[in-house]
């Protein structure tokens, strides 16, 4: 419990100096947005009036403070380049709004994915690849050793040729789905989701080729430990050693990994996004950042930083509960 | 009998886990760390030659020497355009066939390879110097300095890279220099974790107890005795360095975010090619195919590297 409260403290600093740096990167040192966005032609009065608006006139620490209680408000600020009407700035709240879901979802899908795959995968490989001795060990090695290429050329591929080469098979080949035809969510869910699929599958591949040889690896090292040779001379089989034992064990540095997965998704998605025309955070992030619409650019990557850092933190937390023996450090 | 082949398939699984990629660096070079440990220093060279070594110089020469040779010359113009040779399918007049506005697509791609090239080694030059020096002060001397570029380094690489990449660039904007620079810091920490605990785990070692006692003075110990033993180590993350500056270049030249025309990229033609998926498959999976041909090359070659010096 005490290891708990630390971990909280820990957590709300390292987001107090993210927001800190965030602030930094784009309200301080980008200097005056003022012309980028009323352009050369604009009156000194115009700029004036809008660098009143846009609060710019303020001190440092009063605006860091002005915009940290806005965005706990809810209040994220506005976008320098989308307009809601001719008055009026785009909040950045609602230009995020009906996009997190696209995001989110992708997220998650292909978090199953990866999971649903890999975990059986890596069990079955390590499997093989511990088989000794007769056919069953010829065929085990065959296996090993092709997955070995399979897996290893499924990393090589980066997220948005992947995509694309998902887009031709599954799209032009096979025309399992519309390319290009996204589904709203606020439309047709299921259609949204079956949509999302291919998307997820891009993103997914190269990561369950990690986590499977991760598996793989964490599972034949576990195999030397000492424990296996006693539960092998107790007269346990094969499958009770490899699936009761080793597996439990080598499970633990593959929920850190998985974490680590976690963070990686949700950067892959800026890319995949792009790839497959979906309206989520990812390509709004990518848009804003030719334009240089600071602020949006802001709160989404605080937003995807805070994601990430959160999910460490609940790893941290599921490690310790999964292996009490940490715990006793 | 039971237990012998046992401990066989253990020895085989052994062999066959050095087969690992970028993912698991870490482990893997931590692994390589404590058996390297158990080895006398200077016990005779293995092999100098294995299959992952040559294939992965053959993959990567051929790619380095079309890049080079297309930053100055290409079998095709990449820019004059011919309406008769639209969509054309690969060929032996075009290796890669024609776009959409009639242009060799594989003088286009030497000429996109130029630049990954170009880029993928100036960032890991930056970066890799950047890591040596910082990796061997801290690692050597310890202290305030090592605890706070520790902070530093365990804050990135926590981070998915590609945030702190599009943070730099929204703030510097693209092109090829904003590029080297960004991804120059980005990649920096991984260099310093590596050399740093080769530094730490050298501080001690005899032959430079007895150099410190024979009066050599530091930066001599650093740079000459320590350095020459850290580099087995860190030749591997240099390989992996460019695979993945390769994959982070033509990712954010893809988005629109990265090298900038006229400077060609392969990313650019993906996106480029995205559109013409039906009539021109060619033209997508040509840019595509090279960059994996690339980042396996380089894969291959960090394994080749790994395993010559174990």
């Amino acid at each position: 419990m005490k290891y708990f409260g630390k971990k909280v403290i820990t957590l709300i600093m390292t987001l107090f100096l993210v927001s800190v740096a965030a602030f930094l990167a784009f309200q301080v040192i980008p200097g005056d947005v003022v012309t980028s966005i009323l352009g050369t032609e604009a009156t000194p009065e115009m700029e004036e009036r809008l660098r009143e608006e846009l609060g710019l006139n303020d001190p440092p620490l009063t605006r860091y403070l002005h915009w940290v209680g806005d965005v706990l408000k809810g209040d994220l600020g506005v976008s320098y380049r989308y307009s809601k009407n001719m008055n009026e700035r785009m909040p950045v709240a609602e230009l995020i709004g009906d996009k997190l879901p696209v995001t989110l979802w992708l997220a998650f899908i292909s978090l199953v994915l990866i999971v649903a795959v890999s975990i059986p995968l890596g069990v079955l490989w390590a499997g093989s690849a511990s088989r000794t001795g007769g056919r069953a060990g010829r065929l085990g090695h065959v296996l090993d050793v092709s997955l070995g290429v399979i897996t290893q050329a499924a990393m090589a591929v980066p997220s948005f040729f992947l995509g694309i080469l998902v887009t031709y098979i599954f799209g032009i080949v096979f025309q399992v789905f519309q390319p290009g035809g996204y589904i709203r969510y606020q439309d047709n869910f299921p259609g949204f989701l079956g949509y999302l699929l291919f998307p997820a599958l891009s993103i997914a591949l190269p990561k369950i080729a990690m986590t499977a040889r991760f598996l793989r690896n964490a599972m034949l090292t576990e195999m030397k430990a000492d424990y296996v040779r006693t539960a092998t001379s107790k007269g346990a089989g094969r499958n009770r050693v490899l699936y009761g034992h080793v597996l439990r064990n080598a499970m633990m540095p593959v929920v850190t990994f998985l974490g680590m997965i976690i963070a990686e998704v949700v950067a892959g998605s800026i890319v995949v996004e792009q790839v497959f025309g979906l309206p989520g955070i990812g390509r709004l992030l990518v848009s804003s950042i030719s334009t240089r619409d600071f602020p949006v650019v802001e709160i989404l990557i605080l937003y995807i930083t805070f994601v990430v850092i959160f999910v460490y933190f609940l790893v941290d937390i599921l490690y310790r509960v999964i292996d009490p023996r940490i715990s006793e450090k | 009998m039971g237990t012998d082949t046992e401990l066989g398939a253990h020895t085989e699984a052994e062999k066959d886990m050095a087969v690992m990629p970028g993912a698991e660096t870490g482990m893997e070079l931590h692994r390589e760390a404590e058996s390297d440990t158990a080895k006398e220093p200077g016990a005779g060279r293995q092999a100098k030659w294995n299959k992952y070594l040559a294939a992965g110089l053959m993959m990567t020469g051929i790619s380095l020497a079309l890049g080079i040779l297309g930053l100055f010359w290409t079998p095709y113009s990449t820019t004059a355009m011919s309406a008769a040779e639209k969509f054309q399918a690969p060929s032996l007049r075009h290796f890669f066939g024609t776009d959409n506005f009639g242009r060799d697509i594989f003088s286009r791609v030497m000429q996109g390879l130029g630049t990954t090239v170009v880029v993928s080694s100036l960032v890991v030059a930056v970066s890799g110097t950047a890591g040596i020096l910082l990796g061997a002060f801290t690692g050597y001397f310890g202290g305030l300095l090592d605890e706070v570029v520790m902070r530093i380094t365990d804050a990135v690489n926590g981070f998915p890279s590609i945030l702190l990449t599009l943070v730099i660039i929204s703030l510097l904007g693209s092109g090829k220099w904003n590029v080297v620079l960004s991804l120059g810091i980005v990649f920096t920490p991984s260099f310093v974790r590596i050399v740093r605990s080769e530094f730490l785990r050298l501080r001690d070692a005899d032959y430079i107890r007895r150099a410190r006692l024979m009066g050599v003075g530091r930066l001599r110990i650093l740079f000459v005795h320590i350095l020459p033993n850290v580099f087995s180590v860190f030749w591997v993350s240099v390989m992996i360095g460019f695979n993945n500056a390769i994959l982070a270049e033509s990712g954010m030249s893809y988005l629109g975010i990265g090298v900038q025309p006229p400077d060609a990229s392969l990313g650019k033609m993906l996106s480029d090619a995205q559109g013409y998926l039906q009539n021109a498959p060619w033209y997508a999976c040509t840019p595509g195919l090279t960059i994996v041909w690339l980042v396996l090359g380089f894969s291959l070659l960090g394994e080749g590297i790994r395993r010559r010096g174990e």
